[in-house]
This record gives C-alpha cells, sequence and structure tokens, in this order.
C-alpha cells in the first residue's frame, strides 16, 4: 500500500470581493510515495508546497480530486493518528512552556496518559532541547521553534511525517542535525515526505523528488535518474596553468586554479583533449564523468515552462 | 475526551494572558464604592452595593467575553497554532465546543471570584446577611446565562471574521438585546412588510432583558422558579444555536 | 469528506431546532414577564436622574419608554383594568428624556386624564404635562389645544378651558378654530355641538391611531346621542298628536315625522321600546353613550374602541 497517494488534487482560489478572479494554486496533481521512502517536493516559493501539504492535512478544501494517506480519507481521524505535520516557520502557544506544549499535543493525538511524560521527554532530548522543557515558548529563539515544531510532529510515533521546510530557521549544525534525523526516520521505517527550495538537502536525502513549479507538476522520479539523463559532459583535470589551443575550440569551461587547470568538455571530445594534453606534455591528473546537479536539472525543468506558460494568474 | 482537553487549555491560555488580572480591578472598585457608601449611609447602602457590585460583574464579564471570544479563532488562525491541532485526530467541531466551553468556565470562575467580592462588600455595609441575600445567587447565575450566549456569539462571529468586526457585532448585539422586549413591542407597532422583518429580527436578537434581575433582587424580590427554568432552558438554546452556527461555517472554511 | 457531510447536516439541523425553540420559549419568556416587568420599568423613578445617565442619548431612551407607556396602557387597557398607576410616570419620563415628543403629551391628554377604564384617572397630572409641554414647546398650538380639552372634558373648567384656547390663538400659525372655540366656551360650553368640534378637531389633528379610535367613538356616542334626543322629541310630537305612542318607526313614517327607519352611526336601526325611549340595537358597539342605553345594559369592563372610520 503506498503512503500516500494523490489523485488529480487540484486547487483554484477565487480571490477578490466583487469580480472574482480565480487564481489557480494547484492544477491537477498527480503522485504516490511508497511506504519508508524520503521524498522530497521541491518547488521555488509560491510553486503550490504549501498548498499540497495543506490540502493533504485536510486545511483547505480541493477543488476537485483526492488523496489518500495510508489507504485512508484525508479527514479521517484514525489516518491523522498515524501521522505527523511540521508547518512552515511554526509558531506556538506563547505561554506555555515546551513540556506543556507536548503534553496538549500528546492528548490530542490519544498518547496514553501513561505514557505521556516518558514521551515527551524522549522527543525533547532527540531534537536536541533537553533542557527546554520548563521553559516557556515566548522566550524561544526560531530555531529552537523548528525543533519544538519537529518534536510535535513525531511525538505520537506517526507511520509519516509531513514537514513543511524543516530546515528553516536552522544554522548549519541544527540543518546537520535534522538531516540524520529524518535518516533515523527512515530507518524506523516511517515515510517522510518534505517541501524545501533547498536542493542540497533533498540531493542529500531524498530517494525520489518531485519538481513543482506554479502549480504544477514538472519532474519526479529517484535523484540519480533524473539528473542521470544527462548531456555526457567529462571533467579533466591537469597540471600546470597552459590550456592547449586546441582545447579552446572545443566547447570546453576551462578554470585556473593554483597550479591546476579543470575544464568540462563533451564526452565525444574526450579522445581528442586528451591527444592534445598528450601533444603538449600536460600531465593527466583525473578525467571524471559530470552528473548535472539537482539544481541545474531543477533550472532546467523550470526554464522552458516560464517562456511557455508566460505570465499566469 | 478531547474537548476537555482544548477546553482546560482554553482556560489556561485566559489565566496566563492575565484575564484574572481584572478581578483587581474589580476589587478595588467594590471595595471603594463599599466604603464610599458606608461614610452616607442613608439607608440605601444595601441598594447600592446590591446594584453597583451586580452591574459591574456583568459588564466586566462582557468585556472579557468579547475581547476574548473574538479571538479564539481568528487568533489561532493567523498565528498558524491551528494547523498543528487539527492534523491531529481532532475534528473541528470539537475545537469549536471545546474552545467555548474552556471561555465559559474561565467566565464562571471568574464570576464566582467576582460574587465573593459582592458579598464582602455587601456584609460590611450591613453587618449581617438577610434571607434575601440569596436572590443574589440567581441573579449572578443569570448573568453567567448571558455570558454563555455572549460568548457563543463571538466565537460564531470569531470563526469568519476580524477580530475587530467580530467585536463591534458581539458588542452591538449586547445592547440590542438589553432591549429586546423593547424592540418587540416596536415590531408590534409597525405594518406590512416591515412588521415581518422586525418581528423576526426581534426574535432572532438574543433576549438579556429577561436574564436581568438586578433591579428586583436589589429591590429584594424573589425571583420565579418559572423564569428561571425558561431563562436557563433559553439561555443553552440559544448558545447552542450559535455554536451550530460556527460549527458550520468552520466546518467549511478554507485555512489559508 | 463524509463525515464533514455528517456534521454539516446536524449542527445545520440542530441549529434549526434550537432557531424555533428559542422563539417559542421567548413567547413564553415575554408573558412571564409583563406582570413582573412593573419595578424594572420605573427602576430608576426620577426623571432627571434617568436624564443624566442617559448620557446624552435621552432621545432614544426616550423612544423606548414611550413604546413602553403605548404597550403598557394598551394592554391594560384590553384587559379593562381600573388602575394605570404607571401610565404618569410613564409619559413623565419619556418627555423629561424628550421633551419635544409630542406624541407622549397628546397621549396624555386622551388617556392620562379620563376616568377608568378609559384613561388613568389622573387630569391633573395630565394638565401639570401639557403645560410641561408648553414651556418646551411654546409654539406648538396643538398643546394649547390639548390643555384646554383637558380642562372642557374631565374637569368641566370651562373658563380655565377658555383661557388655555386663547393662549394657543395667540400663536403664529395657530389653527384659526382657537380663537373660535376660546369665545364658544363663553357661552355655548356645555352645548354638543362644542363637544362634537372638540371631539373632531382631535380626530384631525392627531396621527396616532389610538387616539383617532377612541375620538372616533366619542363622537358616534355624540352622534347618538343627538340621534335619540330628536328621535324622542319625535315620538312626543306624536303622541301630542295622536294621543298615544307610535309601535313602530312606521308609524311615526306614516305619520309624516320620519322618512325611513333611523339607523345608529354603525348602520344598525335604532329600536322604539313601548314606554317612547329609543335605544341602540348593539350597544356593546358604541361605548360613550349617555343616551339610548337599552335598560339594564351593564357595560363590559373593556370599552370596545372600534376601528377609524
Amino acid at each position: 500500500m503506498a503512503a500516500i497517494e494523490i489523485l488529480g488534487l487540484e486547487k483554484t482560489y477565487t480571490v477578490g470581493f466583487w469580480r472574482k478572479k480565480p487564481k489557480l494554486a494547484l492544477r491537477p496533481l498527480h503522485l504516490k510515495v511508497e511506504e519508508g521512502e524520503i521524498f522530497g517536493f521541491l518547488g521555488p516559493n509560491g510553486a503550490g508546497k504549501t498548498t499540497t501539504l495543506k490540502l493533504l492535512m485536510g486545511l483547505v478544501f480541493p477543488t476537485a480530486g483526492s488523496a489518500r494517506i495510508l489507504g485512508m480519507e484525508v479527514n479521517d481521524p484514525r489516518m491523522k493518528a498515524q501521522i505527523g505535520f511540521l508547518p512552515e516557520q511554526p509558531y506556538f502557544y506563547d505561554y506555555l512552556t515546551a513540556r506543556e506544549l507536548l503534553e496538549y499535543y500528546g492528548q490530542l493525538s490519544g498518547v496514553a496518559s501513561k505514557e505521556r511524560s516518558r514521551k515527551v521527554k524522549e522527543v525533547l532530548e532527540r531534537v536536541g532541547l533537553p533542557d527546554a522543557a520548563g521553559t516557556q515558548l515566548r522566550k524561544f529563539s526560531k530555531g529552537m521553534l523548528q525543533r519544538v515544531g519537529i518534536a510535535q510532529a513525531i511525538l505520537h510515533d506517526p507511520k509519516v511525517v509531513f514537514f513543511d521546510e524543516p530546515m528553516s530557521g536552522l544554522d548549519p549544525m541544527g540543518r546537520r542535525e535534522v538531516r540524520d534525523l529524518m535518516e533515523q526516520l527512515k530507518h524506523e521505517g516511517k515515510t517522510v515526505f518534505f517541501s524545501t527550495h533547498i536542493l542540497s538537502d533533498a540531493e542529500a536525502l531524498c530517494d525520489r523528488v518531485a519538481i513543482i513549479h506554479k502549480g504544477e507538476l514538472r519532474g519526479i522520479g529517484a535523484v540519480a535518474d533524473l539528473t542521470s539523463s544527462v548531456h555526457g559532459k567529462v571533467e579533466l583535470v591537469w597540471e600546470g596553468t597552459k590550456v592547449p589551443q586546441s582545447l579552446r575550440t572545443l566547447d570546453a569551461e576551462c578554470h585556473v586554479t593554483g597550479d591546476t587547470v579543470r575544464a568540462v568538455i563533451p564526452e565525444a571530445r574526450q579522445d581528442v583533449a586528451l591527444e592534445a594534453l598528450k601533444r603538449e606534455g600536460l600531465r593527466l591528473i583525473s578525467l571524471t564523468p559530470v552528473r548535472m546537479s539537482l539544481e541545474d536539472y531543477f533550472v532546467q525543468q523550470l526554464k522552458p515552462s516560464d517562456l511557455a506558460v508566460g505570465v499566469t494568474s | 475526551m478531547r474537548l476537555v482537553h482544548i477546553a482546560s487549555n482554553t482556560f489556561r491560555e485566559a489565566v496566563r494572558d492575565r484575564v484574572l488580572y481584572n478581578l483587581i480591578a474589580f476589587a478595588l472598585l467594590m471595595s471603594g464604592a463599599a466604603i464610599l457608601v458606608g461614610q452616607i449611609s442613608i439607608d440605601i447602602e444595601r441598594l447600592v452595593v446590591i446594584n453597583l457590585g451586580l452591574t459591574a460583574v456583568s459588564l466586566f464579564g462582557l468585556v472579557i467575553a468579547i475581547f476574548i471570544g473574538i479571538g479564539l479563532v481568528s487568533k489561532e488562525i493567523d498565528r498558524r497554532t491551528l494547523y498543528t491541532v487539527l492534523s491531529r485526530p481532532v475534528r473541528r467541531w470539537e475545537f469549536i465546543v471545546g474552545k467555548f466551553l474552556g471561555l465559559a468556565g474561565t467566565l464562571a470562575v471568574n464570576t464566582v471570584c467576582m460574587a465573593i467580592g459582592v458579598f464582602a462588600a455587601l456584609l460590611y455595609v450591613s453587618h449581617h446577611f438577610q434571607k434575601a441575600d440569596g436572590w443574589l445567587l440567581v441573579a449572578l447565575y443569570f448573568i453567567i446565562l448571558q455570558f454563555l450566549i455572549i460568548t457563543a456569539l463571538a466565537l460564531l462571529f470569531s470563526s469568519f471574521s476580524s477580530p475587530l468586526l467580530s467585536a463591534v457585532f458581539a458588542f452591538a448585539l449586547f445592547v440590542i438585546g438589553c432591549f429586546a422586549e423593547d424592540l418587540r413591542g416596536f415590531a408590534s407597532m409597525t405594518q406590512g412588510v416591515t412588521r415581518w422583518v422586525a418581528t423576526g429580527a426581534a426574535y432572532l436578537v438574543p433576549n438579556f432583558s429577561a436574564l436581568n434581575v438586578i433591579s428586583s433582587v436589589a429591590h429584594e424580590q424573589p425571583v420565579s422558579g418559572q423564569l428561571i427554568f425558561y431563562n436557563t432552558a433559553y439561555a443553552l438554546i440559544y448558545a447552542a444555536m450559535a455554536l451550530c452556527g460556527a460549527v458550520l461555517v468552520f466546518e467549511h472554511r478554507n485555512l489559508k | 469528506m463524509k463525515s464533514s457531510a455528517r456534521i454539516t447536516a446536524i449542527a445545520g439541523i440542530v441549529l434549526v431546532i434550537c432557531m424555533m425553540t428559542s422563539m417559542l420559549l421567548l413567547r413564553k419568556l415575554d408573558q412571564l414577564r409583563t406582570g413582573s416587568t412593573v419595578e424594572e420599568v420605573l427602576y430608576i423613578s426620577s426623571p432627571s436622574l434617568l436624564k443624566r445617565i442617559s448620557l446624552g442619548y435621552g432621545g432614544l431612551l426616550a423612544d423606548v419608554y414611550w413604546t413602553r407607556a403605548v404597550q403598557y396602557f394598551g394592554g391594560k387597557h384590553h384587559n379593562g383594568a381600573q388602575h394605570y398607576a404607571l401610565l404618569a410616570p410613564l409619559l413623565e419620563i419619556t418627555t423629561r428624556l424628550d421633551p419635544q415628543l409630542l406624541v407622549a403629551y397628546e397621549y396624555g391628554a386622551n388617556f392620562l386624564a379620563p376616568k377608568p377604564p378609559d384613561g388613568a384617572g389622573m387630569p391633573l397630572r395630565a394638565i401639570e404635562l401639557a403645560e410641561y409641554g408648553i414651556r418646551n414647546n411654546p409654539h406648538e398650538w396643538k398643546l394649547y389645544y390639548q390643555l384646554g380639552f383637558i380642562y372642557y372634558m374631565e374637569l368641566q373648567d370651562y373658563a380655565a378651558a377658555a383661557d388655555a384656547f386663547a393662549r394657543g390663538s395667540r400663536v403664529p400659525n395657530a389653527h384659526p378654530w382657537l380663537k373660535l372655540m376660546a369665545a364658544q366656551m363663553a357661552e355655548h360650553a356645555g352645548d354638543l355641538q362644542t363637544a362634537r368640534m372638540m371631539w373632531t378637531t382631535m380626530y384631525q389633528s392627531t396621527q396616532d391611531q389610538s387616539i383617532k379610535a377612541n375620538a372616533a367613538a366619542h363622537l358616534r356616542a355624540l352622534q347618538v346621542d343627538e340621534d335619540v334626543s330628536v328621535l324622542e322629541t319625535l315620538v312626543a310630537r306624536y303622541r301630542d298628536r295622536t294621543g298615544r305612542l307610535p309601535v313602530t318607526f312606521s308609524d311615526l313614517e306614516a305619520a309624516g315625522f320620519l322618512r325611513g327607519t333611523p339607523v345608529d352611526p354603525l348602520g344598525h336601526s335604532y329600536k322604539l321600546l313601548v314606554d317612547g325611549h329609543i335605544v341602540v340595537r348593539v350597544p356593546e358597539d358604541l361605548p360613550f353613550l349617555k343616551k339610548g342605553i337599552p335598560p339594564g345594559y351593564v357595560p363590559p369592563q373593556t370599552p370596545k374602541l372600534l376601528p377609524t372610520d
């Protein structure tokens, strides 16, 4: 059974008071996430990531289409007991302490009262806030609030967790910790669905990603697959600072750094380049196939449609 | 059970939001009045203390009910605390009803504290309790019933309107509701279409005039058991009506 | 969305049920309250205090009290009450809050002065109210007229009535009738014609439906009184001529005294009794009669005021 199944989910907002104009937030989306995978939902700001998450959480009602999580409907309380949600830049009840907040959420999620305090303590340690249990939330920094947010999402041991921009507000140490946490969750058999616009995180963590732009799905698949369907370039590194004449004509990008030169050339020209280096007597240090980065793929996916679609809504 | 949790969280929020500090202002008011009246002592001390005390209880509570009530839903939406609540197995209607119970409970506690203050002031000026003072409890009970209605209305407005508008509507309905009987009188003197519209409106407006027995209690008049019964039924049913409205609105609202 | 649809349905149904129940409860509450509203209505019985408390919104509050006064009197009158203790204070509060609410003075003149059950039986307070109205609205000729009306109708003080009419006639734009009435008072105060003029003016100058109905009823009574007098005079002349009393109106017709059967202002024919007296057929519909009342007839507690003609 797929952990998350999105079947043609669509959302159009009507904007304006008198003359209602429709604003398309999400075109019909089809998506499937298997159990136990870390799935990245990528896109620039305003692409529709948060809308999708809100539709999945039942906070917003779809104009068309449906979704199932763990085989159950989106507003089924049984399903909600098994999921966790971290909204973007979360904000909590100021006047409560971290412990009280998590106790409250535990109550609402149906965590048995016997286990509650233990679980609260455990989860606070897990997100790196062991000493903050008794501090009021209004005194928390942004990073601390983010951690509390993660804590409340995993407190009740859900099977599927949804994170909206989980790294936002965290320093590099914090981001590392969250990445590790997400890996751990995967090892525990949980499914993680998270949205982000930071591609390096997605590249490192995700089994599969989907790219969404202006409400439309632009690509979906494993990171490796997406980036390997690529243009076939190789990177040559050699000693010295000299760039052979023939290489300059070869559609190459050359960078001189210190006492080495790096050049990226089409794979088909590989032999020609090697010949040229040998002729000049330049010592080859390395020859590596170049993969497109996710960022390149991302930009590539987005650009043509910008031209095609133009300015929508 | 979740209802209770939401309710107690709402109560906790109100208390920590320093709502109960209003009791200090109230205590000062009552003590000042009691002492002042004790000095004058022209045989109407009881009357003044009861009238002033009960009116203050009513008005302070009204302000609290409106100012907290209007933010109950809108604040949670603005601050997005609602998202983490609704992503849990909490039904939307449970959220509304839980909030209502929490605020109603806060007001009840507040009223009880104030009641002690009123009785204390009364004791000070009269030096002993009379049997007729028991009717004060009925007046206080009716004031709590008023709070139930106002809270439900504030919650209803909060579920779809901005805090400022909600406050205006709620306050306006309170004032109109105090003159509800007169409004029905006005309506019966009109003709035709106006009559239908006016009568309809007059019956929909909350009937606070019947719940205000402050002056008769001040004059040591008893309150009939029938009135108590019907007022209770009316207040509960009217509050339920407003809550259903709130539930209906909230159930279908897109939380952007 | 199944559970959502269910919640919506349940909430909707409960809302409708609650709405209807609340309306029923309101009616019951209103019933319970009319008995006990008295004290609350006059909780602050000092008009000046009330004015100060009203924080400048005296106008609205005056309207509220005015409505209460009308409901109070109308309700009690409908039930045939003999005491209207609160009418005077209610009108006094109303006019204190809004001295320009002219209809309140009119109401006072018509319903505060007469004896129960037609009014509160407080002519002196009615006069005070009217004089207060005149002080605050010296250019309203109707108020002087109403003052004279009270003196004329309830106190039979024709001199004071004349004085009031005379004062009123000096107001710019006064109805020319006022001067006339002042003169009438001197010689013809007790005449039926004068009374008729008084009530006619009252009827024409008011907008208030209950006052109009009251005036109309009085006019009908005066008409009956006149008719009965005329008819009984005819009966006497018949007897003088023929030596016996007429049995039916046709006798009078045959003798040339009448043309057709006489009818009262409501269209019912009069009845000729064996002793020669004339009476009305449906006394319940004609309150305020001085003549033409069937023997042994006891008027009901509640005079029936038919709608205006």
